[in-house]
Formats: C-alpha cells, structure tokens, sequence
C-alpha cells in the first residue's frame, strides 16, 4: 500500500514538474519560435554545470556504496584457493576504481568546462596517432597481466592431478533439493544411473558394482578441515548448479553428464564463526531479525529464530519454481570429527536392506503373492496381444 | 542499378504522383517506405518497452517486500498468479523470462535497431528507399507478429516461458520440470523463430543496401558511424541468428518429437524420461554462438548513434574515426569468438574457459579505445546539451561503469563466484540494457524532427533525463554489492536464507529508485506522443548537421529528395573545420579550390 501511495507521489511530481516546464515555456511566448526546442546558451550553462553536480553524485555515490555496503560482500575466503581468487579480485578491483575515476571525471569535466556558447568555435580536432596509440597499448599490457594471472589461477583451482589425495564425494542434484554420496573406505564412488533410481536408492546408484558397497549418502554435508575434497557432481533432471560461496566454489551439474570441482576448506564451522567480521555480521542480522519479529508479532505472526552461521550450498542455475529454496548445509570439521561423523553413518547397502526388512513384516506375504499374480497377469495380456497382431498379420 | 537512374526515374513531380496512390493502408500500415517502417518499428519497440519495463517494476517489487500483497499484482496478474495480491513464485519466474526476452529481443534489437537502420541507411547514404522496400515490410510485419504471439504467450493456462531468457534445457523442455515449459514454451519458440526470420530480412536489406545504393562519392570512409555500426550489426546478425534458430528447432524437435539432442539420462516426476545421448551444453553453445553477439547486435547501433551526435553537438569532429570503425571490427570480430565466457562453469572442459577469457578481455581494447576517443571528442569542444547529447554522454558513462565490472566477469577465475549472482545483473543491465536504451533515446531526440516534423520538448527531455541518469546508478550501483555478497539471481524471495537478510535494506532501495525511474518514462512518453501532434515545428537542420538526411524536405516524400540525389564531397564530421568560417559543412557542399582534407 505505501508504495501504492510512493507511485502517485511520484506521478503528482511528475504532472507538477510538466506544469512547472508549461509555465517556462509560456513566459518563453515571442522568443524565436522555431529553434525554442535547441539547446539555448543558458541551457548549455544551466546543463553543464548539471553535468559537474552529477559526477559529483557518482563519486559521493561511490563513497557512500563503499562505506555502508562494502561490508556486505563476502569476507575472508574460507578455502585454499580462495585467497588466490580474492587476491586476483583485489587487484582488478584496484584497477577498475582508478579507471573509473579518471574516465568519468573527465567525461564529466570536460562537459562542465567545455559547454557551449555562441561565440565559441570548437577545435578541429581530427585525429592523433600518438594518443590512440597511447590507449591501445596501455590497456593491452595491463590486460596481458590480467589475463596471465587469471590463467594461472584458473589452471591451479580447476585441474585435480591424479594421484592427488583427495577425499571423493558425488553432489547430487535434483529438483529442489541437495544429497551427497561419500565413496566410503576405498574413496572410489561407486557407478551410478538415474534408470537405477529405486526405493531408498534415490541416487540410482549401481549396487552390484563393488565399488558402491561401502558408498553413504547423507543430506548434510560434512567436509574435513585442511583435506583436498572433490566433488563429483550429477543432476537427475534439470541443470543445477552448486554454489559454495564462502569457498569461492561454483559448478553446474548437468543431467547426463558428471561435473567436478574441489578446494580445501581452511577453516572448521566453529572457526569461520568465531572471525571477527562473521561475529559482527551474524550480530547486525540478528539486530535485523528481532526488530522483524517484533513487526510480525504484531501482526500475529511467529517471530524469527535467531541466525547462527553456517556454510551454505546453495543452487545457482534456474531449476523451478522452487529454486529459491535449494539448499543444503555445510559442516566443515576438524579431521578427527569429520572421520568420527562419517564413521556413524550407515552404508548405502545398509540403508536397502534395512528398507527392505522393515516392508516385509508390514506388507507380509500376501503382498507379494498379490504381485506376483500381476506380473503373470501382465506377461498373460502382453502375450494375448502379440498372439492376435501375429493372427492379423498372417491373414492378410 | 546506381541511385542516380533511380532517381531520375522519380523526378521532381514524384512528390505529387505519389500522392494519389498512396491510400491509408499503404500509407501506414503496409507501407514500403523506409522512414514509414522505421516510425512503425519504433513505436511497437515502445509499446513492448512498456510492458518490458512495467514487469520489472512488478518483480522489483516483489524483491524488496518480498510475499507481501499489493492490489495492483492481482489486479495485473490475476488470481491464478497474484492470489490476494501476493505474487506467486512460478510467476515471478515467467516475469523475469519474459522481461528479458522483451528487452534484449524486441526493445533493444528490433525496436533500436530496426528504427534507425531502417530510417538512416536510406537517408545517409543518399539512397531513395532500401534496397527492397517489399522485403522491409514483410520484415516488420514479421517482427509484429513475433510481437503478438510472445504477448499471446503470456495468456496460456499454464503461463508463459519461465525457463529465464536463455532457455536453457532440460527446464524449458519438459512441463514436468515447471509449467512454463508447455504452451508457453511452445509460444516463446514460435514468436523467437518468426522473430528470427525478420531480423535475417531486415538484416540482408540493411547490409545489401549500404554496399549498393550509395549515392555518389559515398565511399565506406565517408560513411557517418552510424552506418558502419547498422552495417556491422546488420552482418554479426546474419551469422549469429540462423544459430539460435537451429538451437530453437532442435529444441522443438526434443520437446515434441522425442529427439535427444539436448536431454540425457533423466529422472523427473517419478519416471524416467527415454532420452539419451544429448547434452545441454550443446544447447548452452548453440545459445550463446548468438546470445553474445547478441549483446553486441544491441550495442553497436547505440555506439553509432551516441558517435554521431556527440560529434554534432560538440562541433567537433568525432576523435579518431578511423579507429572507431577499426574498433567496431575488432568488436564484431571479437564478439563472435567469446560466447563461451557465458559457461565458464558449464562442465565444459577447462581449457576451453582458459581460451574464452583470453579472447574475452581482449574485447577490451577496442572497448577502451572508443571510450577514450568519445571522451576526447568532448575535448575542447562547443558543447550543445540538448537533450540527445545529454543521453550521449550518460552512455558513454554507463558503458564505461558496466564496461569495466566486465573484466571482473570475463575472468574465468574471478567468474567462479560471482557467476548468476546479481553482480551480473548489474554488469549487463548497465553495459548493454542501460548503455542501449540511452543511445535509443538519444537517437529518438535527435532524429524525432526527421521522423515527425516535430520538436520534442527539450525541458521535458533534460527532466527525463536526469531523473533517469539518476535512478539507473541508483538502481544498478548497490546491485554490485548484494552481487558480492554472493545473492543468487532468479531467487524468488532471499527470506529462506538468513544469511541474506542484510541485503533487504539494499533491495528496497534499489525498488525504489526503480520505481522513480519508471514513472519519470512517463514523462518521456508523454513528450514523445503529444509531441508527434502538437511539438513546435522543426526546421530543416535544426542540430546544423553534416549529414545527408537533413538535406531532405522537412515533410516526408517517397523517394527522399524531391530533385537529384546529393552527391557526396567530403567527409561526415566536418564541424568547426578551420578552412570555412561556419561551424559545419554539409558532405554534399564541395570542395572549395585548393582545400585540403585535414583528416586521415
């Protein structure tokens, strides 16, 4: 409704404003009719010394943005490579604030200073070899660097040599919601296929290949400390993609197609939460969320849980209408907790069986009479069927 | 055929001998005059602008108060989408789709480009129509067609497209994965597939016609910029578009035919699909082959047309002409070897991405170099701010702040974690939706006296302007922050994420400029079509240009000129040139004895 009420503000401004540019022109009546709508010498003066207030607001702007918004970007990068990316982001950054101030503070400069009148003629000013060289070449060394970093960076962060140690562990992805499958002691994940997807199995994985026997799949995500993990990434219907942002890690999964990506987590949940900046954050939010939940209470509402850190991943690729609600959470441990977490787990094969035993008892063995007298019914029709296209058939 | 025996076929009395032919039909509706067609794109593209931009404005709304109820969602939307004024989550998805698509396609492309190339390759080059005026006209009655089924795709059962503008599959293929994906689909594939085939029109016209009806002494380094950039889009156009039309047809063939181009290996609703073999990569290359130049086909005009009249309105001549037009080649060529830099993070090998990014910040330094030669062009100049000047610059501005977050994207290593989030809808919005639509309407101020007549209100246009110059940083500025802070795009509401919750104060700022912003084009449109009617009358020249379009009659004839056309003597942007006392010369006066070209 305020907003409604913001509209036709804005509107009556707008009319009030058009009334206001009326009454100028009619005070205007007898001027020369014909050139009215040119840009007059007073609108050159008037303009130009806009244009200068307008570059003002650029850079108050941007000093403004900086200091209220800078600190909602993402802090201290909690992976290995991490530093590599900020440290390169850092740089360009550097770089682009300084082009940007000097372009558009001449652009704009040279529009207050050079604004037009009558009496002045502008300079014939065609061409200049040396300049254009000038801003040829200055971009292309410092893109050079730019570029080599960035490959250099990008060849470290993307590419897992083999005999690396890493831990193995698949990200599955589907419509709208995150599981993970750990490869289990031998740390080789077992083949899986969505035309496997059965029961428990969710993921399809293959369980007659002896590799998948000792496989767990969980829904929270639990990653050591200080240890390389690669993730393996699958999609069973639509393109997803997995997003770690305090890790820096981004990668689409891709339904017919296995993706990868790994980093090394530096610091343990506990840890990342205790980083003076996460402390003030978490603190600002929850400052946020409580005078939220005194407007919902009023209005009858529940009031918000108060918010502790945790690593997110998060989908990042358009996959529904649920989209926005795909995640999971990230546990970083100390090594130690991470195997002791991990040891707690049931096995994948575990997990069948179990589902298997508990629907016996409940369905008992009437149930499965029941389905094995459908199946011969089935076999029964199809053959039916078969039997009388082979009539027609050799009739004609 | 030379223009020249046109014209002499027309003559002087050709004003008069049309004059009975043309009846209202022809005259307006399936007329084959280009400066007609040119009027016709322009006001469909506004018509779509309007929509385009009234949908943001509804999302925005959305963002930053998020699943509350306003009338005005149920009123627009309806119960099914809006139950109780609170917008619902699949909606809000075909919205964004749409909007994009709305945008990119039909304002940026057809309506930008379609207007100016259709009203200035004529004109410029001394010409008295386009190469095939037939051809032009089914060419825009194809784009309204387009125009009507993609505004027909928004009244299906199920909602229009909802896949976002790229389509990507398996989402756009398959109605199980979101209810967008079904007739609306089907809509969005039809509009896009006739769209295709007008653009290609349009295109071939515009390129046959700058290489063969130029009038004499027009040779391509006498060509105004404006021409070279239609010329160079007009051809960026013919190779890229046919790709997306193959990846449409493809995906047409997956969706109904049971083909596995794109799809593979998939588990959805409880059952498994039979496809196999496909990938949606190929979909993504297939996609951006044409989806980036695509930016380019949308930005180069508007570089033309800001070069064009920053020369006019500094009377100067342009900086470096020459390296303009070896930039826009660099540019075009450029543009047609980076489309990977979208996939970065695709599943693409990762040498490929090593390759994208090279090719990709390269695009740079022609970038640069025309930035840095309009910034010179202001340089010791006698700055005219009339109102398409004003947009001129706030293009240049714009292009250079979106320009340069573009070497934060096209960095495959920084792309890693901004990639999808809001950061790079600030990055586009500014270098090529902001960018553009600010060369749109500089174009419209300076060439409304030639399309109607007519004067725009000048006051009104320096209100829209700095209204607009406003809210577009204030709108796209604070983006980039909630982008580092990791937001992804395309998130219905951020409530589900408490990590996010500071960005909310940020939201509803950037919905607020957003809606000033919105309402001041009100102002815009109100000049625009009040002006048509009742605007002062223009003179012939009222900028005191250089170039042949203000040689013609102030009241449109067919054919152009009335007598011969001009013949070409001199350069486009001889402003303040030493040797002649006015502060321009006209390409069709002569040379005087013994003047010397004082350009490269």
């Amino acid at each position: 409704m305020t907003s409604l009420l913001v509209i036709i503000v804005l509107v009556l401004l707008a009319v009030a404003l058009w009334q206001l540019t009326k009454i100028f022109d009619l005070t205007q009546v007898g001027a020369s009719s014909d050139d009215s709508q040119v840009a007059s010498d007073n609108d050159n003066n008037v303009q130009g010394y806009i244009m200068f207030g307008f570059l003002a607001f650029i850079y108050i702007f941007t000093i403004y943005g900086l200091l209220k918004w800078g600190n909602l970007a993402l802090h201290t990068p909690a992976s290995e490579h991490g530093l590599l990316v900020d440290n390169l982001m850092n740089i360009t950054w550097v770089l682009i604030f300084t082009v940007q101030v000097i372009t558009q503070g001449l652009l704009y400069w040279f529009s207050f200073k050079y604004k037009g009148n009558k009496d002045k003629k502008a300079l014939f000013f065609a061409d200049s070899n040396k300049l254009e060289a000038i801003w040829s070449i200055i971009p292309s060394v410092v893109l050079a660097i730019l570029i080599l970093y960035g490959l250099y960076a990008w060849n470290n962060i993307m590419f897992v040599d083999k005999d690396e140690d890493v831990v193995e562990i698949e990200l599955y992805a589907q419509q709208f919601k995150w599981t993970a499958r750990y490869a289990g002691n031998d740390n080789v994940l077992g083949k899986a296929n969505v035309r496997l997807i059965e029961g428990v199995n969710t993921l399809g994985v293959d369980m007659s290949d002896p590799n998948a026997q000792d496989d767990i799949v969980v829904t929270e995500l639990h990653i050591p400390k200080g240890k390389k993990v690669h993730f393996k990434m699958r999609s069973q219907d639509v393109l997803h993609s997995a997003y770690f942002p305090h890790f820096r890690a981004q990668m689409n999964c891709v339904p017919g197609m296995v993706t990868e990506f790994a980093f090394v987590p530096t610091y343990t949940t506990a840890e990342y939460r205790e980083l003076p900046f996460m402390v003030e954050k978490v603190a600002n939010i929850n400052k946020l969320r409580a005078a939220k939940s005194v407007e919902l209470i009023a209005k009858g509402g529940t009031a918000l849980d108060p918010y502790t850190f945790d690593y997110l991943l998060l989908c990042n690729k358009i996959c529904g209408a649920s989209h926005y609600n795909m995640q999971m959470k990230v546990v970083v441990d100390s090594p130690e907790d991470y195997k002791k977490w991990l040891s707690e787990k049931t096995t994948l094969a575990q997990d069948i069986k179990a589902a298997a035993a508990a629907e016996k008892p409940a369905e008992g063995a009437a149930s499965t009479t029941d389905t094995t007298a459908k199946v011969k019914d089935t076999v029964k029709a199809v053959i039916d069927t078969v039997k009388a296209a082979v009539a027609k058939v050799a009739v004609k | 055929m030379s223009a020249e025996a046109h014209g002499h076929d027309h003559g002087h009395d050709h004003e008069h001998e049309h004059h009975h032919k043309d009846t209202f039909i022809t005259k307006y509706i399936f007329s084959i005059d280009h400066k007609m067609i040119a009027k016709q794109y322009l006001i469909t593209g506004i018509i779509m602008g309007i929509i385009g931009i009234a949908m943001s404005l509804l999302f925005r709304m959305q963002l930053a108060w998020p699943e509350e109820s306003f009338k005005i969602f149920n009123v627009l939307l309806g119960d099914k989408f809006a139950p109780d004024g609170v917008m619902a989550n699949d909606i809000y998805l075909a919205l964004v789709t749409i909007h994009g698509t709305i945008m990119v396609f039909f304002v940026l492309t057809a309506g930008l480009s379609g207007t100016f190339s259709n009203l200035l390759i004529p004109l410029q080059i001394g010409a008295r129509d386009m190469a095939s005026g037939f051809m032009n006209m089914i060419s825009y009655w194809l784009f309204f067609l387009s125009a009507v089924v993609m505004l027909c795709s928004l009244f299906v059962e199920a909602g229009p497209a909802s896949a976002g503008w790229t389509i990507y599959p398996p989402l756009s293929a398959l109605p199980q994965a979101i209810p967008g994906s079904g007739t609306g689909m089907t809509l969005w594939l039809v509009s896009m597939a006739i769209f295709i085939a007008s653009s290609l029109m349009g295109s071939l016209n515009y390129i046959v016609t700058v290489i063969n009806l130029r009038t004499k002494g027009m040779s391509m380094t006498r060509l105004p910029l404006t021409i070279w950039t239609f010329f160079v889009t007009a051809i960026i156009g013919v190779i890229s578009f046919p790709v997306l039309l193959s990846a449409a047809l493809l995906l047409i063939f997956d969706r109904s035919f049971g083909t596995s181009f794109f799809l593979s290996d998939i588990y959805i609703a409880g059952e498994v699909l039979h496809y196999q073999g496909g990938s949606p990569v190929l979909f993504e290359h297939l996609f951006w082959f044409l989806g980036h130049p695509e930016v380019y086909i949308v930005i180069l005009p508007a570089m033309g047309l800001v070069s064009e009249i920053m020369s006019t309105n500094s009377r100067k001549p342009i900086f470096g002409y020459r390296a303009m037009i070896m930039s826009v080649l660099a540019i075009a060529f450029l543009s047609t070897i980076v489309w990977g830099h979208h996939m970065f993070l695709s599943g693409m090998n990762p040498f490929l991405g090593s390759v994208f990014t090279f090719t990709t910040l390269l695009i740079a330094i022609p970038s640069a170099v025309k930035a840095f030669n309009w910034i010179t062009t202001l340089w010791k100049g006698n700055l005219q701010f009339n109102p398409a000047m004003l947009f001129s610059i706030g293009m240049v501005s714009t292009f250079i702040t979106g320009g340069l977050t573009g070497i934060i994207l096209g960095d495959s290593t920084l792309d890693i974690n901004v990639h999808d989030t809001y950061f790079v809808i600030a990055h586009f919005h500014l270098v090529m939706g902001i960018s553009a639509l600010y060369g749109m309407f500089a174009g419209i101020y300076h060439w409304f006296p030639k399309m109607y007549g007519r004067m725009l209100n000048k006051n009104l246009g320096y209100i829209h302007f700095w209204v607009t110059a406003v809210c577009a940083y204030g709108v796209f500025f604070p983006m980039h922050f909630i982008g580092l802070a990791g937001l992804p795009r395309r998130y219905y509401t951020n409530t589900n994420f408490p990590l996010f919750d500071d960005l909310q104060n940020v939201n509803v700022l950037i919905t607020t400029f957003a809606l000033v912003g919105g309402a001041f084009q009100l102002v815009f449109l109100y000049n625009f079509f009040s002006s048509i009617f009742y605007g002062k009358k223009a003179v012939q020249n009222p900028w005191k240009s250089t170039t042949l379009e203000w040689t013609t009659p102030v009241e449109h004839i067919h054919g152009n000129w009335p007598g011969e056309i001009p013949h070409v003597y001199r350069w486009p942007y001889d402003y303040s040139n030493p040797n002649h006392d006015v502060d321009f010369v006209p390409q069709n006066v002569p040379m005087k004895e013994g003047e010397e070209v004082l350009h490269h």
